[in-house]
């Protein structure tokens, strides 16, 4: 059988991710139905993340599935000195897909090659974690109308931000110009930069995070400065309040401009702008949803037609 | 007429191949690659021989073996530009170089502590992205590493 596991966001051609795009929307249309009907769902949570896998369970549970697994490593086999492929192998006795978390690069990319059923990466270390990908290019197809040739402007860590390289890679497709906002020690790396020069990305980069500097932007994508990142805490203490989002840093802002943020927030988007139609990070999240109900199907061989016939019976 | 002496210093081969122009402090490991310590032909190893290109250089001479394309290959990582002259009946017939394959599997072991491959019993897998530059990207975490840190398995 033909492998559908969803490793890395890098792999997905234009179409593909077009079409995952239009299989969310069918389902924002109608998130609750009986599609997987009869299929079970593990969820294998090597390293803790509440909110994905609430969402990836929702997601299946909605689907009419229904889901197994576990959210702590410390109760599985793992702690004894099983190995991976031998969990992967005896889950994949018992469900469908295999949506799983761990906290080893690559981890996502092995356990494909050794499991009979479709994986779903839901992050491995700081490697890959495509179905929040899917759903930042939901959040900006939806609220844009269009994922073409939008500024889009990163904000924060974008040195240790897998969100933001896979983002920036999964926008190759669509002729984006990119503005990289970071303090020197956190700022995009090169290989990163050194992509963007190969795919014909236009970047530009600043250290300023000003009301002047984000008034072209379509999408403001925040990202949370960490004081565990920093070597140097004296420069901590000088960017920390820097690279913050206050709302009346808005006032120039285009009216299409959209916040992101790929949550938790801690203190980098002040709690005045929540109530500003630009924030727009809570709806992100529940567009993760949809987009995550788009992955469970495609990975099971469901597609858009089957989608859009079954959403006629709703 | 110095190659001359140096060559006279050991055996000529009847049958079998030549490796030469071996960096000396790669010589074992390219024993060791070529799994030649375990095998009953006849060889010859000789290191610090005096070379033009190199200084010294290292020279093993195998009877009676000739190496596949997939094993050459497996030198590029360590010593891209190794030497080997297949020998028939005293004559060399055949000159090959090492050429750099597109994906190295098995041999070197992955720089990144949090990588799947240093963590779980399976072979490591990388894509050769740049030959000239020796840049090689792990297959599973997909961190790069340049030829100078390479570290074999």
């Amino acid at each position: 059988m033909e492998n559908r596991s969803l490793v890395s966001i890098a792999g997905l051609s234009k179409e593909k991710i077009l079409y995952l795009l239009e299989m969310a929307r069918e389902f924002e249309k109608n998130p609750n139905r009986k599609i997987m009907d009869g299929r079970v769902v593990a969820t294998l949570f090597f390293e803790p993340s509440t909110r994905t896998r609430l969402s990836f369970e929702t997601a299946a549970n909605r689907l009419g599935a229904r889901v197994i697994g576990f959210t702590d490593p410390k109760v599985t086999s793992s702690s004894k000195g099983e190995t991976l492929k031998d969990t992967i192998m005896m889950v994949s006795n018992y469900a469908d897909i295999i949506v799983m978390r761990h906290y080893l690069e690559g981890a996502a990319r092995y356990a494909s090659e050794v499991a009979p059923v479709p994986i779903v990466n839901a992050g491995d270390g700081a490697n890959q974690h495509p179905s929040q990908t899917m759903l930042d290019l939901y959040s900006i197809y939806k609220t844009q109308g269009t994922l073409e040739n939008l500024n889009i402007y990163l904000v924060g860590d974008l040195k240790y931000g897998r969100t933001v390289h896979s983002l920036l890679m999964a926008m190759r497709h669509f002729n984006p110009t990119f503005h990289f906002i970071a303090p020197e020690e956190l700022k995009m790396p090169e290989e990163y930069k050194l992509y963007c020069r190969e795919h014909g990305i236009k970047y530009e980069e600043h250290t300023e995070f000003t009301e002047d500097t984000i008034a072209e932007a379509d999408i403001l994508y925040m990202t949370r400065v960490q004081r565990e990142r920093f070597t140097d805490l004296m420069e901590y203490e000088r960017v920390k309040d820097v690279y913050i989002l206050h709302n009346d840093m808005l006032a120039k802002t285009r009216d299409n401009l959209r916040i992101l943020h790929p949550l938790p927030r801690v203190n980098e988007i002040t709690y005045d702008v929540d109530d500003n139609p630009k924030a727009y990070y809570f709806q992100q999240a529940q567009n993760g949803l949809y987009a995550r109900q788009a992955i469970l199907c495609d990975v099971l061989g469901i597609t858009l037609e089957d989608v859009i016939e079954d959403g006629k019976k709703c | 007429m110095k190659n001359n002496v140096a060559e006279l210093q050991v055996a000529a081969l009847q049958n079998g191949t030549v490796i030469d122009h071996i960096p000396t402090d790669k010589l074992f490991t390219i024993v060791n690659l070529l799994g030649l310590m375990n095998v009953e032909n006849n060889m010859t190893i000789g290191n610090n021989l005096e070379s033009k290109k190199l200084g010294k250089k290292g020279i093993i001479k195998v009877a009676d073996r000739f190496f596949t394309d997939e094993e050459i290959s497996r030198l590029s990582v360590v010593a891209p530009n190794v030497k080997l002259n297949i020998i028939r009946d005293y004559e060399v017939v055949e000159k090959k170089q090492v050429i750099m394959p597109d994906e190295i599997r098995g041999i070197v072991k992955c720089n990144n502590p949090k990588c799947i491959t240093n963590n779980e019993p399976m072979a490591t897998i990388f894509h050769v992205i740049d030959k000239e530059q020796g840049t090689l990207k792990c297959h599973y975490c997909e961190k790069e590493q340049n030829k100078e840190a390479i570290k074999l398995l």
